[in-house]
């Protein structure tokens, strides 16, 4: 059985400790991930951006890259989400189209690996703060990513979970969205992070870096101590 | 093809002057809030809501399909009720059938109840060239006509607009000064529509449904003026969108149980008008003539484009907008088009075939697909936004620098020996700006990013980097794999091998 890492580039370039962290709790289990270390990025900024000549290139790596593994999983449900689009973004290239379907089949987030396919719930973790989720849209919308996070999360000790308010609004990354339409991506983040700060929580946890990097941009910029972390992080951190 | 006009400068320079607008962000995060948490409330109440959201589509997408048959159908059908059936290929022609029915009756004057066509057309402006007064009936679009102004929601026109600034427009009108109080507002408006419905030459509604086994149009409304506009005046005309069509009443039924829930939240529209053909001899009331002007003005562009043709599915109920976090924000003035929000963004493109006349309107969303969530008849929104930039970049009009910015994206990350080396760089560059963990400066690309947040700056080592370690220390302290997990991996591989393997994801 071979369980591939998706690292995902951002995780690999500036979050490595939530790759370090799913690979050490999924060791836990004895499920060994591998790491095709041929992987890229998923291509999604140049596919949203509508440069798909450009995402095909990445697209391809990324499907050799896992051709021969039988589960894939990432620290994102929208890169994860970027997989579902391979089957389009190869419509006219039946020899890829087939690779693409194969490698979308076997993706998974990390949440849904772990409680549809491993069917775990409680990993043993204690964690005795008070902490409040921000669903992604990619991961929730795209993937239907919803039960499982909580479901984790409530079988950790000590965990205060206190609801978001307006938990499913984007929090204004986007990819070059952010980029492109600064003004309008810095008004949801900062709507997103006064939510954040009316839950009065300790922690902010998520399932997508980019989302995560992004509120915690804001809430560092406007020196808020809230600590940011991807649910993995936050479950290895409660077992060790 | 089309020649509905957009605003000027680009969406980002509109979008600067919302977000420096605190009365309009106030007044539509306040309205939008409330339609969603009604919507929500409503549609949980009514269950199984998904189920009806698939029926919807599937009634928009067989209609849509047999457009040519329903269309049709629905002109015999509403010729033998005694209607006058028109069609405009554009708007300059729909425009010209209208002015040309109001010379003829000689009118004076033209009620109007809400009608998005009539704003695609910029009818009004028409009418009031060759002399007609047209006079807006719904409250909304009354106050927005009085501002001088264009809707800013497709079903709440003037959401953008509080009670005090309300109040002192229709103090202008009246004479005095209104105070800022809803039903002394109304009230002065119900008045002075009153006179207005009494002289009208001409009635002149949009249409939320046709129906094609009948030839009736059904109206969907809480004021009652339109109403009052189909049945005071001794000339009614109706303009529809050609894909507003549905087969049947049956099929209205599913319509008007997603379309005010969606909207308002209503379970029902205060009004529900079905009106089929002009007054009869039996009746108490209703128009002696009746004309409906078909209208395409590039929407038959999306027949048979299977990327576009489900944007002909739109029922036009706004809950995209309510549900749209960049809406919420910007308002709808920002758009530049008639038609805002999401369905906006794509529709306002999508309607004229020019890729070269796009602005940059597509690119105003973070594809956080809360618009493909809220629609009642499930249109991917967000997808049909990408495949526009798609469209754009494909036909030569993208942006220069950001293809060359894409083209080095993909030289870079399609190797992992260059990400590599881009991500070192990166390590060592940063030094020279970074301090505590951050970067702050707000230059170049970091520039807008930087005006909200604080970049975090790129750890020693990658995971690349430090992989080797990790397999090493987890390769001996970790456990032997569980038979029983082993055997849950093992029934899902093997099941997917059968073909069902894809149920884990997709759209939800």
């Amino acid at each position: 059985m071979k369980v591939s890492l998706f690292i995902t580039c951002l995780s690999d370039a500036i979050y490595p400790r939530v790759g370090e962290a799913m690979v050490r709790l999924l060791a836990r289990y004895g499920v060994q991930l591998e790491f095709p270390t041929v992987q890229t990025c998923c291509g999604q900024p140049a596919f949203n951006s509508g440069y798909w000549d450009d995402a095909r290139k990445t697209a391809t790596t990324l499907i050799e890259a896992f051709e021969d593994s039988d589960f894939v999983i990432a620290p994102s449900g929208s890169c994860i989400g970027m997989l579902h689009h391979y089957p389009k973004l190869f419509e006219k290239d039946p020899v890829m189209l087939e690779r693409a379907n194969k490698l979308q089949a076997k993706s998974y987030e990390f949440t849904q690996f772990l409680v549809k396919v491993l069917g775990v719930t409680d990993v043993g973790a204690t964690f005795p703060h008070k902490v409040t989720y921000h669903p992604s849209c990619h991961g929730t919308r795209l993937l239907g990513v919803k039960e499982e996070p909580i479901a984790l999360m409530n079988q950790v000790k000590g965990l205060e979970l206190v609801p978001l308010p307006f938990a499913e609004d984007c929090c204004g990354f986007g990819g070059t969205f952010a980029v492109k339409m600064a003004d309008i991506s810095g008004a949801m983040v900062t709507e997103k992070v006064d939510h954040v700060l009316e839950t009065e929580a300790e922690v902010l946890v998520g399932l997508d870096m980019a989302c995560m990097m992004n509120i915690a941009g804001n809430l560092r910029y406007r020196d808020k101590p809230v600590r940011v972390m991807h649910l993995a992080e936050l479950l290895y951190e409660g077992v060790k | 093809m089309s020649t509905a006009s957009t605003k000027p400068g680009t969406v980002k320079e509109r979008a600067g002057l919302a977000l420096n607008d605190e009365f309009l962000r106030k007044a539509v995060k306040f309205t939008t809030e409330r339609l969603r948490s009604g919507k929500k409330a409503a549609s949980e109440e009514h269950g199984n809501w998904d189920d009806w959201r698939e029926r919807g589509r599937q009634i928009r997408l067989h209609t849509i399909a047999h457009l040519d048959y329903y269309l049709n159908l629905f002109a015999d059908n509403a010729r033998a009720n005694g209607v006058n059936v028109h069609f405009a290929e554009t708007d300059v022609e729909a425009v010209k059938i209208a002015l040309a029915i109001a010379e003829r009756k000689q009118a004076k004057s033209v009620v109007k109840s809400k009608s998005m066509v009539t704003e695609e057309l910029h009818l009004n402006h028409a009418l009031e060239k060759i002399g007609v007064e047209a006079i807006e009936t719904d409250l909304g679009e009354y106050i927005i006509q009085l501002a001088g102004e264009t809707p800013s929601h497709i079903i709440i026109p003037a959401i953008h607009k509080n009670r005090y600034q309300i109040a002192d427009l229709l103090s202008a009108e009246a004479g005095e000064t209104l105070a800022p109080d809803t039903q002394i507002l109304a009230g002065f408006v119900r008045k002075k529509l009153r006179e207005k419905f009494l002289e009208a030459d001409i009635g002149m509604t949009g249409c939320n449904f046709a129906i094609a086994e009948t030839g009736s149009m059904v109206l969907f409304e809480n004021e009652g003026n339109a109403r009052m506009v189909s049945t005071v005046p001794k000339t009614q005309i109706t303009l529809m969108g050609m894909e507003r069509i549905i087969p049947s009443f049956e099929d209205l039924e599913v319509m008007a149980t997603l379309l005010p829930r969606s909207a308002t939240g209503q379970k029902l529209t205060v009004y529900m008008s079905g009106i089929t053909g002009p007054r009869r001899t039996e009746d108490a009331d209703g128009p002696d003539e009746m004309h409906i002007i078909i209208v395409d003005n590039g929407r038959s562009n999306q027949l048979g484009d299977p990327e576009f043709q489900e944007l002909l599915n739109c029922i036009r109920c706004g809950a995209c907008l309510n549900a749209c976090p960049v809406y919420r924000h910007i308002g709808g003035h920002a758009y530049g088009g008639t038609y805002s929000g999401p369905i906006g963004a794509v529709l306002t493109p999508a309607l004229k075939k020019d890729e070269s006349q796009w602005d940059d309107i597509a690119n105003a969303s973070s594809l956080c697909g809360a618009c493909y969530e809220a629609c009642p008849v499930k249109i991917p929104l967000h997808d049909m936004l990408v495949y526009l930039r798609r469209r754009k970049v494909e036909s030569g009009n993208g942006n220069l620098l950001e293809s060359v910015g894409m083209k080095g994206f993909s030289t870079l990350l399609g190797g992992s020996k260059r990400m590599r080396g881009v991500i070192r760089l990166g390590q060592l560059g940063q030094k020279l700006v970074e301090r505590d963990g951050g970067i702050r400066i707000k230059l170049g690309p970091l520039k807008g990013w930087n005006t909200y947040r604080v970049t975090p700056s790129l750890p020693k080592q990658s995971f690349r980097d430090r992989w080797s370690t990790i397999q090493k220390e987890t390769q001996a302290e970790g456990a032997t794999l569980d038979p029983a997990l082993k055997a849950r991996m093992e029934a899902v591989v093997a099941e997917r091998k059968q073909g069902g393997g894809s149920s884990h994801g997709g759209h939800a």
